[in-house]
């Protein structure tokens, strides 16, 4: 008896992972059809794919209760919260580089604030490396005229 | 039919419905990184429904496949990305 209430307490806990998992899972899909914009959708995904999938693997290794199989679920679970900023970030970069379009309500004035910046200190240090090579030049020629 | 199997055959009747909406954002999606969003939910999708046939047939060496394709969506969705990055500047 003590056997049976024992696998119905694992059963019951596993459901419950299961479908918290299920419905992020879902709910992130929604947000990946109906969000207006990349980046929205973007943050939509990394967030709530990671969870609901680490939910559900949990959720696997409570069912089966042995250490190795919780090993390999934690090996994996570990694995996604690391990869998927990573990977998210990475694409991310890719579309700001290539201007993908962002929705118009969104706030862009602190990433324009930055894009000016970025595009003074680029064109200052341009000159700056122009002088560098004007005084490099400027020892050469003296030495040639010695 | 127990509680247990109820439940998950409804994880597995809404991770399919999650692939296939997915998979309509990946037909309709304007540009290509919205494709390779949609391609790291389906991986993601698939992860969880290795997860709950694991557990519909007690096979424990399913696991295995879930770590391996955890790996190459990370793989695919980087590539893809520097793949962009370098045909576009």
């Amino acid at each position: 008896m003590g056997v049976i209430e024992v696998e119905q307490i694992k059963e019951v806990v596993s459901c419950v992972f299961i479908l918290a998992g299920v419905i992020f899972m879902l709910i992130s899909t929604i947000g990946l059809l109906r969000f207006p914009d990349f980046y929205i959708r973007m943050s939509a995904i990394t967030k709530g794919a990671s969870l609901g999938v680490g939910l559900i693997l949990l959720g696997l290794g409570i069912y089966f209760n042995q250490p190795d199989i919780m090993l390999k679920v934690l090996a994996i679970i570990t694995f996604i919260f690391i990869t998927a900023p990573v990977a998210a970030h990475v694409i991310s970069r890719t579309a700001v580089r290539n201007h993908s379009p962002f929705w118009n309500k969104t706030n862009l004035k602190e990433f324009e604030e930055y894009q000016e910046k970025l595009h003074l200190d680029k064109i200052k240090n341009h000159d700056r490396y122009r002088e560098e090579q004007k005084t490099e030049k400027k020892p050469s020629g003296a030495g040639d005229n010695v | 039919m127990s509680l247990f199997q109820i439940t998950l055959t409804i994880a597995m009747a809404v991770l399919s419905l999650c692939l296939l909406l997915t998979a309509i954002r990946f037909a309709i999606g304007p540009t290509l990184p919205d494709r390779i969003t949609a391609f790291d939910l389906i991986v993601a999708n698939v992860i969880g429904i290795i997860a709950i046939y694991t557990e519909f047939t007690g096979n424990e060496d399913f696991i295995d496949v879930a770590i391996i394709l955890s790996v190459f969506g990370f793989l695919g969705s980087v590539t893809f990305a520097y793949y962009i990055m370098k045909i576009n500047v």
